[in-house]
């Protein structure tokens, strides 16, 4: 049966004023996807996105430190390895090398879906209309400044102003 | 399945109004499929939507945002500025395909 009127996706009715915010609180590069990979989509829908980085979250906009974060298989109880059914046991999770060779594997793994690395996630999330914010307090304790950070970080905030500015946002900790 | 009448032929959609025939996708259809989103397409839309054609055609998936500016060379700033809010879905859209299954 044909439908007497066209069905259009309804992609502008369902343009709310829906807002998100997502804390990145994490240093290590396995934790610093999923409010990369969240925002992101988020910005395809549509949404405004903040992200707001604090503590170890901070190496993420870090100009050189976005670059050079690492992943450690040591803690983690969930790091499978290549072999089907194995994974890392934590006697071997402090191993010479083993940083450097998860990290690589990490990397790699993620790069093979063609998702992007944290600095160029960033500069997407950045050209979709995402908004980054500083940790006051983490650049306090850090001795850091706006010059150590991305130049599309829009600000460094303090607690109270980010609490201002989510007024009706969903907001999420990671 | 429903199917709709355009241009004076029948095409298959889902419930959304997303083809599901890609083979019954043209050009003037697509140009159609457009003017339902209200979206005036110039010369670069339709260089978007013909990489999205032709990267779906080789692996039978729609390309993200992040594979059309990566391998289709469309900054995504640029898919922002053409398609809206919701560049993926509305490319997809105009270029009959499924909306993209990709998380990134």
């Amino acid at each position: 049966m044909a439908t007497a009127k066209p069905l259009v996706p309804k992609f502008d009715d369902e343009t709310t004023d829906r807002k998100l915010a997502i804390i990145c609180s994490k240093g290590n590069l396995d934790m610093a996807y999923p409010g990369l990979v969240l925002g992101n989509a988020a910005l395809g829908e549509g949404v405004e996105v903040h992200l707001f980085f604090t503590f170890w979250g901070f190496d993420m906009i870090h100009k050189k430190r976005q670059k050079k974060m690492k992943f450690s298989p040591v803690g983690n109880f969930a790091m499978h390895m290549p072999v089907v059914g194995t994974r890392i046991p934590q006697w071997m999770a402090w191993w010479p090398g083993m940083q450097p060779f998860s990290t690589w594997y990490l990397r790699r793994s993620v790069r093979k879906l063609g998702v992007p690395t944290v600095p160029d996630f960033l500069d997407q999330i950045s050209a979709s209309g995402g908004h980054l914010w500083g940790c006051k307090m983490s650049a306090d304790m850090g001795g850091l400044t706006m010059d150590d950070l991305r130049d599309d970080v829009e600000g460094i905030i303090t607690a109270t102003d980010f609490i201002e500015m989510t007024a009706g946002a969903q907001v999420l900790f990671v | 399945m429903p199917t709709q009448n355009m241009l004076g032929r029948e095409i298959h959609v889902d419930d959304e109004g997303f083809l599901t025939e890609p083979d019954e996708w043209d050009e003037a259809l697509g140009a159609e499929l457009a003017k339902q989103i209200d979206i005036e397409m110039t010369d670069r839309h339709w260089e978007v939507v013909r990489f999205l054609r032709a990267d779906f055609s080789e692996r039978g998936e729609t390309a993200t945002t992040r594979r059309v500016d990566s391998v289709g060379g469309f900054s995504v700033k640029e898919q922002f500025a053409l398609f809206p809010k919701k560049p993926a879905k509305k490319m997809a859209y105009v270029a009959g395909l499924p909306k993209p299954h990709g998380c990134v």
